[in-house]
């Protein structure tokens, strides 16, 4: 018994096929997919080994857009790294600012007032769904429509990006969370403007799925491809709906109730085949459950303060020990570790990114597939290089 | 040599068109930019935004984003290029057919932008590419492309098409190849093209 095949059996459900084997005596083509490519979602390398147009071999290379966050981030004061973390996944930079805060929180042991965590859950279900809908967009224009589905995500996006614009000035990099709270108070007319925005996002929902859910092309090219198998999934730490799509019922949203979703009635879409097509529908239908939270919390959002008055929002110094505060981003488990010495500066800054991790699955979800159905499955991944490399 | 703009309107009134070479082919030139589909970071989502229908970037004839550098015109730098990225950079830009542009989008690509101190991050890409348009912004908005292009645009209008500031597609002894920067020990090598770019002298 060789070492791979020990391997094999310890980690159970891990069973990659280790050796693909060629069929008939062609030659094996090298190609590398990238770092300009069209589908690479950025600057991503695939080195692609292929018999004919099947995938023997996948190898991912990362790194074209390491930009020292993490470095950065422990030379700087603990506010200081808020902007950067904008700059994760630039879809969703208002998950990622709640995500650190919620780190920094626990680190110093600090609570948020009611509003503000409303405030938050609000902007974080808005960025859900604009994120969803761009990445079924970019799926879709990688199947070959080009621009169609991608222009109606983006119609939306553009009035989800509207929304987060006037109330923290910037349409992507809103760097709006603070520790302990927000940065400025919503106003009964950007409330009266959410409210508006939400009302059309159900039409938008079954617009989009009109176009696209039974659609023949888009059915033969997703279902079936890119299979993966629930325990392979548990084993290799994948999150987000990458997970939920093979089947497992995993949302942080429900199991650590974080923020206030405890309050909040809604499901938890599950895939049963793991394959592109499921990942499409899970999609689908946490935009709609995002919708029902957003339906819920904005009439609900009571007064109050937005920022306890207690809160030190810059120059403190945190008591020696660490915290790790982690939510369900729209990508996957989006987390924050962080290790304090007592100095202004957090000794350790980690970042725990779900768009790397569920990309350590993609060969396994290729091999044996054609080279055209990579980029396929590489969409349905859905990652943002920023957050890959950081 | 340039036509008396009143005789023109006067001759277009009567149905007669008058117009330069230069200016007619300037005029095509500048009405069909088609940029390469090419992006590098948060940058290249105000990009994208850009050609979608509210921006709308086909009014300016450039929404055709070519997904190879050899159908391309203009390269949009979008997004932080960090050492790894920069080689592959330059041998895009100098797969590019002349004539060509470059616009620098977005704090990074201009200077490094917020991450400037960082070990792996080139401190703006005109240290080794000719730029014609820099855009600042963190991310530009889209307005601001759209802003970027009608620079360019008029930026090529203006161009002679003989003498000594004509074009160096037109010009033989221009240089065409870039030197791609290699990663080195500490740095990439060179640390840039001296035939781009030169330290600011910076005057106290
Ligand atoms: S300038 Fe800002 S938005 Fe653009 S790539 Fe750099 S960090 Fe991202």
């Amino acid at each position: 018994m060789s070492i791979a095949e020990t391997k094999t059996e310890k980690l159970d459900g891990w069973n990659r096929p280790p050796t693909m084997e060629p069929e008939g005596e062609g030659e094996l083509l090298e190609i590398a997919m990238g770092p300009h490519h069209p589908s690479t979602h950025g600057v991503f390398r695939m080195d692609v080994t292929l018999d004919g147009e099947r995938v023997m071999r996948l190898k991912p290379v990362f790194g074209y857009l390491h930009r020292n966050h993490e470095k950065i981030a422990e030379g700087a004061a603990y506010l200081a790294s808020m902007p950067y973390t904008d700059r994760l996944d630039y879809f969703c930079s208002l998950s990622n600012n709640w995500a650190y805060a919620l780190a920094v929180e626990k680190l110093v042991g600090q609570a948020v007032p009611e509003r503000a965590q409303y405030i938050r859950v609000i902007l974080a279900e808005l960025t859900r769904i604009q994120n969803h809908a761009s990445s079924i967009g970019f799926l879709i224009q990688e199947m070959g429509a080009s621009g169609t589905p991608l222009m109606y995500a983006f119609r939306e996006r553009e009035k989800i990006l509207d929304l987060f614009e006037s109330l923290t000035g910037s349409r992507m990099m809103c760097n709006y969370m603070r520790f302990g709270g927000c940065r400025v108070d919503v106003s009964a007319a950007w409330l009266a403007s959410a409210r508006k925005v939400v009302a059309g996002l159900p039409a938008f929902v079954d617009e989009f799925e009109a176009l696209l859910t039974t659609n023949e092309i888009l059915m033969a090219r997703c279902q079936g491809v890119g299979v993966l198998k629930p325990d392979l999934a548990v084993n290799a730490s994948v999150t987000g709906p990458l997970l939920r799509a093979s089947g497992v019922n995993y949302d942080i949203r429900k199991v650590d109730r974080y923020g206030i979703y405890d309050r909040f009635k809604f499901r938890v879409p599950l895939g049963d085949h793991g394959d592109v097509y499921d990942r499409y529908m899970v999609r689908v239908l946490e935009m709609r459950e995002s919708i029902r939270i957003l339906e819920q919390a904005l009439p609900e959002i009571p007064a109050g303060p937005i920022m306890d008055p207690k809160a030190k929002i810059r120059g403190f110094r945190p008591k020696p020990g660490e915290a790790y505060g982690r939510i369900e981003a729209p990508k996957g488990e989006l987390g924050f570790y962080l290790i304090s010495d007592g100095s202004p500066n957090p000794y350790r800054y980690r970042v725990r990114p779900p768009s790397l991790i569920n990309l350590t699955i993609l060969e396994d979800m290729c091999l044996g597939q054609n080279v055209a159905d990579v980029v396929l499955i590489f969409g349905s991944v859905d990652i943002v290089l920023g957050e890959v490399d950081r | 040599m340039a036509i008396e703009e009143n005789l023109k309107i006067e001759l277009g009134k009567q149905g007669v068109f008058v117009t330069t070479l230069e200016e007619l082919y300037n005029w095509g030139r500048r009405s069909s930019i088609w940029p390469m589909q090419f992006g590098l970071a948060c940058c290249a989502i105000e990009m994208i935004a850009t050609t979608m229908a509210r921006y709308d970037l086909a009014r300016f004839g450039a929404e055709v984003f070519r997904p190879s550098p050899r159908q391309a015109d203009l390269m949009i730098v979008s997004g932080t290029v960090t050492k790894k990225m920069a080689p592959q950079v330059v041998r895009l830009y100098n797969q590019m057919a002349e004539p060509r542009y470059v616009i620098a989008m977005g704090a990074c690509a201009i200077s490094g932008g917020p991450f400037k101190q960082g070990y792996n991050v080139l401190k703006g890409i005109d240290r080794y590419i000719p730029v014609d348009v820099h855009i600042p912004g963190c991310p530009p908005r889209p307005e601001a492309l759209i802003q970027a292009f009608m620079t360019l645009q008029k930026k090529i209008d203006e161009q002679p098409l003989t003498g000594e500031n004509r074009p160096r597609f037109l010009n033989q002894n221009a240089q065409g190849e870039f030197p791609v920067p290699e990663p080195a020990d500490h740095d990439l090598e060179p640390p840039s093209n001296p035939g781009v770019w030169s330290a600011p002298v910076v005057i106290r």
